[in-house]
């Protein structure tokens, strides 16, 4: 990216703040007595840790026991039809740590035994065929970086702020890098039926979850992945083997696939009908909305992060597009009066998260603080205002207006809606 | 002649049996058998196609949803607890709170075959005979007076039945309708001549809490 060489300041920014700050900064800090953190030694400084196999899986410190996903109980029946959460808060660049990544399941997770595992490719085609898991991975490879949001993600915010947490208003999404083999490689070789248009995949959990997929897509981009961030996929990731469509919805993205069946028109199953369509405000719905528009949140500060302290600050935030990969992200810290352009870092592909930064001098004053991303088709992330004027509020699915966060004088971010 | 064609020749085999082609065939796998085909092949379309042979009533599907599905939505389909609703609201969809069931939402009666036959009932998936999915289709569908009582759905009727909502969809037109989000240039400054806090999270209260380990089961 170009942007991403030299950090960028942010003048306004500055010029509001800057003053104030200039006292708190911690290179003008004194220290009056010795920090005992420095003076007394610690026990991990004279005896002995852990051996090499305490932990044959490796997990986290455990002073980040805080960080993990978080459901919302009151929002659905059950935990096997059930969603929970990414703590984006707690999380920076932009790969998501495969413990970690949201899980939306409709029938619990299946604990499926790879060895029993098939996938059957049937319909119009010339040749169908069974695979195992040991066949897949006798195809040539691809390893690709891509988002995976839930079309529902923010959608408890149409009516307004609900959720004191970025974790709860964004966390359906997680990105990773996935191994696997590419559809097109599969397709090209069993003969599909000139005629054929729609692909319907099918999970072999309790759900049976289908959704039909434009057969355009599937030679276009989708992947059959056995693979996440290196590892075997997670089994609530969809072990042994999970669909992968590029920017567009989760729902899409079939865990468990055992079918794919080649047809010339949509089955319309209850997850595309009755679910996943946008219903608008004259009272008929919108379907086949697969695209994910253009979105972005800053993730810190933000309402469930520490006490900001005054003075230097890290705006960290994830954006992302199903169009393309995101071209710019500006920031506001007055409610959405004034933008400055933030600093893109990491991998800036697309159809995969971006991470960008804003660093600010803050001397203590309540900010605004918003988020807005442009992708490279020319979208931009519009004010949740805008969105409401055409989709009304009973939309549920694909709410990607801008999120504010009110940075409180004591440091503490709360989840607010300005006018 | 030159002996370097004979080489050349030579050296052409020795690279094929190196790196042999990767042929355009599908180089694993094998054809699935009709009875794989037929054990897995369980979907339905809007025109009929996947229906499988039988029949069901109103009557015998009443019978059945108590036994098997009113626990979970009620005995009239209203729904118990936070899981689905299946009945009523027709005519809802463009009031400030819709009430989205089959009756009022769904667009075809097949998908409700097709989704019974994978998913219902809950943690007892695949379990109903088709003859018993008719009849549960058919009582489900007279719950929304959308068929009279004495219907009995079968493979040859079920797709001509006509849904309350079924025109109610039409395809993603977000590239024309929202083209206004497509901007060169976006405002950088002054953008609005205020902004004011119009809504809390806080006022709403339905948070989980996030700083501390949530409770194992």
């Amino acid at each position: 990216m170009s942007n991403s060489s030299a950090p960028r300041t942010l003048p306004i920014a500055r010029r509001a703040l800057v003053a104030a700050a200039a006292t708190s900064f911690a290179g003008a800090a004194r220290a009056a007595t010795p920090d005992p953190a420095i003076v007394n030694l610690p026990d991990w400084s004279q005896s002995l840790g852990d051996g090499v196999q305490a932990h044959p899986y490796g997990v986290p410190s455990p002073f980040e026991k805080n960080v993990v996903r978080r459901d919302v109980e009151w929002l659905t029946a059950g935990q096997q039809s059930s969603v929970n959460f990414t703590p984006l808060h707690a999380l920076d660049g932009t790969i998501t740590p495969n413990g970690l990544c949201f899980e939306r399941h409709h029938g619990g997770v299946a604990a499926v035994d790879p060895d029993r595992h098939r996938l059957m490719i049937h319909g119009m085609v010339a040749k169908p065929v069974v695979l195992t898991m040991q066949d897949l991975k006798r195809l040539p490879r691809i390893n690709r970086i891509y988002f995976l949001e839930c079309a529902a993600n923010s959608g408890m915010e149409w009516r307004g702020a609900q959720l004191n947490g970025v974790q709860f208003t964004h966390g359906m999404i997680h990105n990773v890098q996935y191994t696997g083999v590419s559809l097109r490689t599969v397709l090209e070789a069993i003969g599909i039926d000139p005629r054929a248009k729609w692909v319907m995949a099918e999970g072999a959990d309790a759900a049976g979850l289908n959704r039909s997929i434009p057969l355009a897509k599937m030679m276009d981009d989708c992947m059959l992945a056995f693979a996440m961030n290196g590892e075997a996929l997670r089994p609530e990731q969809g072990y042994p083997l999970r669909l992968v469509v590029p920017g567009w919805q989760g729902n899409m993205w079939v865990k468990w696939l055992r079918r794919l069946k080649i047809g010339d028109a949509p089955w319309e199953t209850r997850e595309e009908t009755s679910k996943y369509t946008d219903l608008m405000p004259d009272g008929r719905a919108r379907r086949s909305t697969f695209v994910m528009d253009a979105k972005s949140v800053i993730t810190s500060p933000s309402p469930q992060t520490e006490t900001a302290p005054k003075g230097r600050m890290v705006i960290s935030g994830i954006a992302w597009s199903g169009r393309g990969a995101v071209s710019r992200v500006d920031v506001s810290l007055d409610g959405g009066r004034n933008w400055q352009a933030a600093r893109l870092d990491g991998t800036a592909d697309p159809l995969s998260l971006t991470r960008f930064y804003a660093d600010i001098d803050w001397n203590g004053q309540e900010l605004l603080l918003q988020s807005r991303a442009q992708d490279s088709s020319g979208y931009v992330q519009p004010s949740k205002a805008d969105l409401r004027k055409i989709r009304g509020v009973n939309s549920i699915y694909h709410n990607n207006g801008i999120q504010t966060w009110l940075l409180r004088a004591d440091g503490q971010c709360e989840n607010v809606e300005v006018s | 002649m030159s002996k370097y064609p004979k080489i050349i020749k030579k050296l052409f085999w020795v690279l094929l049996i190196a790196y042999p082609a990767l042929s355009a065939e599908l180089p694993v796998g094998r054809p699935p058998l009709p009875a794989e085909i037929a054990a897995w092949d369980i979907d339905v379309r809007p025109d009929g196609t996947g229906l499988p042979p039988g029949q069901g009533s109103v009557k015998l599907g009443e019978a059945l949803f108590l036994e098997r599905c009113a626990a979970c939505h009620g005995e009239f389909g209203e729904g118990a607890g936070k899981f689905p609703e299946l009945a009523g609201g027709i005519g809802s969809l463009r009031q400030d709170r819709p009430f989205k069931t089959v009756g009022s939402y769904w667009p075809n009666s097949t998908t409700a075959f097709d989704y019974i036959r994978r998913a219902m009932p809950f943690g007892q998936a695949q379990s109903l005979e088709p003859d018993q999915i008719y009849a549960l289709v058919a009582f489900i569908l007279n719950l929304n007076d959308v068929v009279a009582e004495d219907f009995v759905a079968s493979q040859a009727n079920l797709a001509k039945v006509k849904m309350p909502n079924e025109s109610g969809f039409y395809d993603d037109d977000r590239d024309a309708t929202e083209r206004g989000f497509w901007v060169a240039a976006p405002c950088m400054t002054a953008c609005k001549p205020e902004a004011k806090i119009t809504g809390r999270a806080s006022a709403v209260d339905v948070t989980p809490e996030s700083k501390t380990a949530p409770k194992m089961e």
